[in-house]
């Protein structure tokens, strides 16, 4: 341990302790200008001056890169040095008048004005000032030594190697993090043309998904964080004082046992591109529900502004309802939540834009909830238009000058029998709810039906809409079929419910109806064993038989059909019964 | 004490079960020494009029094979039935028809048909056809008549026990005879002797997956693994509906089953069983495919219910009735 | 024809617990009218539907065999109707190899929702059932006096 006094405190620090690390754990202050606690001192703007007593007078050093010393004594605020950082802050003001961190520094020094004017005099307020803190950052965070500087004196400047767009950086944004200026500019590209997620805007590599995410944590993207990248940085470990953040963390597959599953894997939007006369992905200022779902959102990238491409409010909307729904082309069913969401969007875009004309093109106006008729009446009461027809194309308009960028919704209007064409500058797709992608992998997963639309099938329409053909297995939401939030809240509160109270009752009941294999009979053909749907035959290797887990039976008989042998009896439907039944049915003419 | 009776008789059929009784080697001495043969015409000089002389259930034991196709066969077989106290269906023939059963997959008239008239080998100008009676110089001619479909011995004379196989093998005869002679009891009437409880699958030493059929070969067309089950491999085997009894013989020799000891206990009809079992393997949803697939099987009904036409539910061929 | 000659057929049908069995109730309940020579037996899935089961029927004097199910994709056990399908194209085949008219075996498929459907089946397989005639599989008595031996001399 080193003692040393500072302004007449005396303390004791570790060796290798910076004066301005001492000063700092004792709470006196000092100025700083090209420090940064990331990064190795340097002692390029000298602001950090200080007096050291030695035996014959004093030295001024500089506090950031100065080892302490056995018995040092330190002052940091005698004429002396304020007189040295008066010149230095104003020879900076002499150079760099306009930079707030330079005036703020001339404030603290009590400097009006410099009396010199420098020769390379730079009035923006966002100068460089030369503290190096991006080039530094650049080489010993980040790793990626894409910046450096070039010259001496006051010749010396920031650049890339060349001047020229530097293939070693990984756009992380580090250099302008740490500039104390603004002279360093993060610039990601333009948020159009990225994939929706990404209109949430330039991300830092470890962030929150979205202000509403679930779970509230943040996640490190493997492909921005420089870590992944440079092997370096990991400065986020170093200040998490949790100790949260563990970059070697990987995907892990976990197995759990459980008694019962809900199945509530959501839904998929229907790839409005398909419908090429709708213009998506194709012309600008078109977008899908989603799209202006996260558009309309405060915390979105427009910060829930409606804005077109060229970042300014549309003048007129268009909103066409059954994109892919109600379509003998494409789904035959009703998506169900689209009627009810596009007049949203239309309030909103009047409460936004209250300029702008909104169109809603509907075939039917499905307002089917509790409150859904009101709305819509008051929607229809803000000046929304609503069209009854289906559009035929959304085209560019555009011959003269004045059109560019206008879109032309063509559509029959079959209320008043016209065909029409509306001028709108923005377009909105109601896309229909379809089954996810996978819905046929994970029914077979589960054992699952799915109705004719795709979606997984519920027991009974009515009698038993959230439980499934298997015990234990319930759907929930819009894998079962499209619905609306309340519907979706209803079912799954149900189908928890449903859950629970078999866990109350801590036991199951079994339908009757089931396969056994009588194994005096079964020789092991397995003839069986892939037809079951629900897995439950097994074949015994060691005794040449299979065998039915009377658990994940459900009587569906096709086994007892299928045995070669005889050997499976289906109770309830054996082969007695049905030949008996059979018998008696035409024993009278 | 008299030694008891046995007799033995061969309707329709090859002829392979009497070689198969032989075929129990130096066994045949014992049932030599064992029983009085009262009446074996495929080995001995019986006459016909030598069994009306006897006593009614005098016969101790009947093994009778072959089926029932023409009015001799079926004489015979209620005299044998009246003259003795145990009838046994011997053989697959007189079990369930057998391969003189495929007949009934057409009618005696198309039969008639091809044999005396169409077929190309026969000459016969006159276009004659056998009468049962017929004049000639010498006398009155009689042959047996030819009926309209082959029947199981069970469905003419009721039958105390059955003993499948095409041929019954040899060691299950001699269990079946060994076991009368050393008077252990005897199974209940109607029962299936000389066979296994389970399918041919048993006996088979073969490996089995879970069966998904592609494509059905038949067994010219690949050389199947010797140690993979026939089935996964696509060759049509009836062993899973066939019961155990011959030692899988033939799918030891990598030929498929083809089913001659008949349905296990619980299979009330064989060929129905193996569509039943065939059709539900085969790995496709597509009816289009599924029928491409089927068609690999030439003659379904010929290769399912090859050893039990007869004693099938459907019995034989029926000439469509129109209104 | 008049009303007393007129052929009833006698036909069975296996309709599968979820669909169309559910079908079959709704044309009742719908009082839609169906005709009556169908006799219906409920299984769990028509992929429990054995071809002994249809033979059995046949033997046992039915005209003609109905068996429905649920739509492709639509079956409660998930493919037990496609295990019908497969069965029933082969067995069409072995019926005809045994000379009986393959139309006599009907695979159809009627969904819960189908009551209508059903009763259209059932009208339409009644009519074409009685349009191929009866079946007569049931056997005769046998007429053929028991050969005597002494007419046998071989």
């Amino acid at each position: 341990m080193i003692s040393l006094t500072i302004n007449g405190t005396r303390t004791e620090v570790r060796e290798g302790t910076t004066i301005l690390q001492a000063a700092r754990f004792l709470e006196i202050p000092i100025p700083t200008l090209c420090y940064h606690p990331w990064l190795k001192p340097f002692g390029a703007c000298r602001i950090c001056t200080v007096q050291v007593q030695r035996p014959r007078g004093y030295e001024l050093v500089t506090a950031c890169n100065t080892p302490c010393e056995e018995g040092m004594v330190i002052q940091t605020d005698t004429d002396h040095v304020r007189q040295a950082r008066r010149v230095v802050v104003e020879l900076m003001m002499a150079r760099w008048p306009n930079v707030p961190i330079v005036q703020k520094l001339a404030a603290e020094v009590g400097l009006e004005k410099p009396r010199f004017i420098s020769e390379m005099r730079d009035e923006a307020p966002d100068a460089c000032i030369l503290c190096l803190r991006c080039v530094r950052i650049c080489e010993e965070v980040v790793g990626a030594c894409a910046i450096g500087y070039e010259d001496r004196g006051i010749k010396r400047k920031v650049v890339t190697p060349f001047h020229e767009e530097s293939e070693a950086c990984v756009a992380c944004g580090a250099c302008a993090h740490v500039c104390p200026t603004g002279h360093m500019k993060f610039e990601p590209e333009d948020y159009r043309g990225k994939p929706p997620e990404f209109l949430l805007g330039p991300n830092t590599a470890i962030h929150v998904m979205t202000p509403q995410a679930v779970p509230k944590v943040p996640r490190i993207d493997r492909e921005s964080c420089i870590h992944f990248k440079t092997n370096g940085c990991q400065k986020c470990v170093e200040v998490c004082e949790a100790k949260a953040v563990n970059h070697e963390m990987t995907d892990q597959e976990l197995e759990i046992e459980v008694g019962q599953i809900l199945v509530a894997t959501g839904y998929d939007l229907f790839d409005a591109s398909v419908m090429a006369q709708y213009g998506y992905g194709r012309l600008d200022n078109i977008y899908t529900a989603l799209d202006i779902e996260r558009m309309l959102n405060a915390t979105g990238p427009t910060g829930g502004q409606i804005r077109l491409k060229n970042g300014q409010p549309p003048r007129a909307v268009g909103i066409i309802h059954c994109v892919g729904s109600r379509d003998e082309n494409y789904h035959r069913y009703c998506s169900r939540v689209c009627c009810m969401y596009a007049l949203k969007f239309a309030h909103l875009i009047k409460e936004r834009c209250p300029e702008a004309e909104v169109y809603n093109f509907y075939i039917d106006m499905r307002a089917f909830g509790k409150g859904y008729e009101e709305f819509y009446s008051r929607v229809l009461h803000e000046g929304v238009n609503v069209i009854r027809g289906k559009v035929a194309e959304v085209v560019q308009a555009g011959w003269s000058k004045q059109e560019e960028g206008t879109l032309l919704i063509r559509c029959e209007d079959t209320l008043i029998g016209k065909l029409r064409e509306i001028p709108v500058d923005m377009v909105i797709l109601c896309n229909a709810i379809e089954p996810r992608r996978d819905a046929e992998r994970v029914a077979r997963l589960f054992g699952l039906s799915r109705s004719p639309d795709g979606f997984f099938l519920e027991r009974h329409p009515k009698l038993d809409p959230v439980a499934t053909s298997s015990d234990g297995l319930f759907v929930a939401g819009c894998a079962q079929g499209p619905k609306d939030i309340p519907d979706t809240v209803a079912q799954a509160s149900a189908a928890a419910a449903r859950m629970l109270a078999t866990i109350a009752k801590g036991v199951v009941e079994m339908d009757p109806v089931r396969a056994e294999i009588n194994e005096e009979y079964c020789s092991g053909c397995r003839v069986c064993n892939a037809l079951c749907p629900y897995e439950a035959i097994e074949y015994l290797e060691d005794k040449n038989v299979s065998r039915v887990n009377s658990a994940l039976c459900k009587g569906c008989g096709t086994c007892v059909a299928a045995c070669p042998a005889g050997a499976i009896t289906g109770y309830g439907f054996s082969d007695l019964q049905l030949h008996a039944e059979l018998e008696g049915l035409l024993a009278v003419r | 004490m008299s030694k008891p009776k046995l007799a033995l008789y061969w309707a329709a059929s090859c002829g392979g079960c009497e070689i198969a009784v032989l075929d129990v080697e130096e066994k045949i001495l014992d049932v030599a020494a064992f029983f009085d043969i009262v009446f074996w015409p495929c080995a001995m000089d019986f006459k016909y009029k030598d069994v009306q002389a006897m006593e009614d259930g005098s016969i101790d034991l009947c093994l009778f094979n072959g089926a029932i196709r023409t009015s001799e066969n079926e004489a015979m077989a209620r005299l044998l039935r009246r003259k003795s106290k145990v009838l046994v269906a011997f053989g697959s023939c007189a079990t369930e028809g057998c391969i003189p059963g495929l007949a009934n997959l057409t009618t005696k008239e198309e039969i008639l048909d091809w044999v005396y008239h169409r077929s190309p080998s026969t000459v016969n100008e006159n276009g004659v056809r056998p009468q049962p009676r017929f004049h000639v110089p010498e006398g009155e001619l009689e042959i047996p008549e030819f009926y309209e479909e082959v029947r199981t011995l069970a469905q003419v004379v009721p039958v105390d026990y059955f003993i499948p196989g095409c041929p019954p093998q040899a060691p299950q005869i001699v269990n079946v005879l060994s076991a009368i002679m050393t008077g252990a009891p005897l199974p209940p009437p109607g029962s299936v002797i000389g066979a296994g409880e389970k399918t041919c699958c048993d006996e088979c030493g073969r490996k089995r997956e879970e069966k998904r059929i592609k494509r059905f070969y038949r067994p010219w067309e690949i050389v199947p693994d010797p140690n993979q089950c026939l089935l996964d491999q696509g060759i049509i085997c009836l062993g899973p509906a066939t019961r155990s009894g011959c030692g899988a013989l033939c799918v030891k020799a990598n030929m498929p089953c083809r089913g001659c000891y008949g349905p296990p206990p619980n299979v009330m009809d064989q060929g129905a069983k193996m569509i039943s079992a065939l059709a539900s393997v085969i790995d496709s949803q597509d009816p289009e495919e599924v029928q491409r697939i089927l068609d690999q099987i030439p003659d379904p009904a010929g290769t399912l219910y090859r050893f039990s036409v007869p004693a099938s539910l459907l019995h034989r061929k029926r000439t469509q009735v129109t209104a | 024809m008049n009303q007393q000659q007129r052929f009833e057929p006698r036909i069975v049908g296996f309709l599968c617990n979820w669909c169309s069995y559910t079908g079959a109730d709704l044309a009742g309940v719908s009082r839609m009218k169906s005709a009556p020579n169908l006799r219906t037996i409920r299984v769990m899935c028509s992929g429990r539907v054995d071809p002994t089961l249809v033979l059995r029927a046949f033997q046992l004097g039915a005209d003609g065999v109905l068996v429905a199910g649920c739509h492709p994709g639509d079956c409660h056990y998930q493919e037990g109707n496609y295990k019908a399908m497969r069965r029933v194209l082969l067995l069409k085949r072995v019926l005809r190899e045994f000379g009986i008219d393959e139309r006599r075996l009907r695979l159809e498929w009627i969904s819960a929702s189908e009551g209508e459907k059903f009763a259209r089946v059932a009208n339409e397989f009644t009519e074409q059932v009685r349009a191929l005639g009866p079946l007569q599989l049931e056997e005769a008595p046998a007429a053929v006096a028991e050969p005597q031996l002494e007419e046998v001399r071989a």
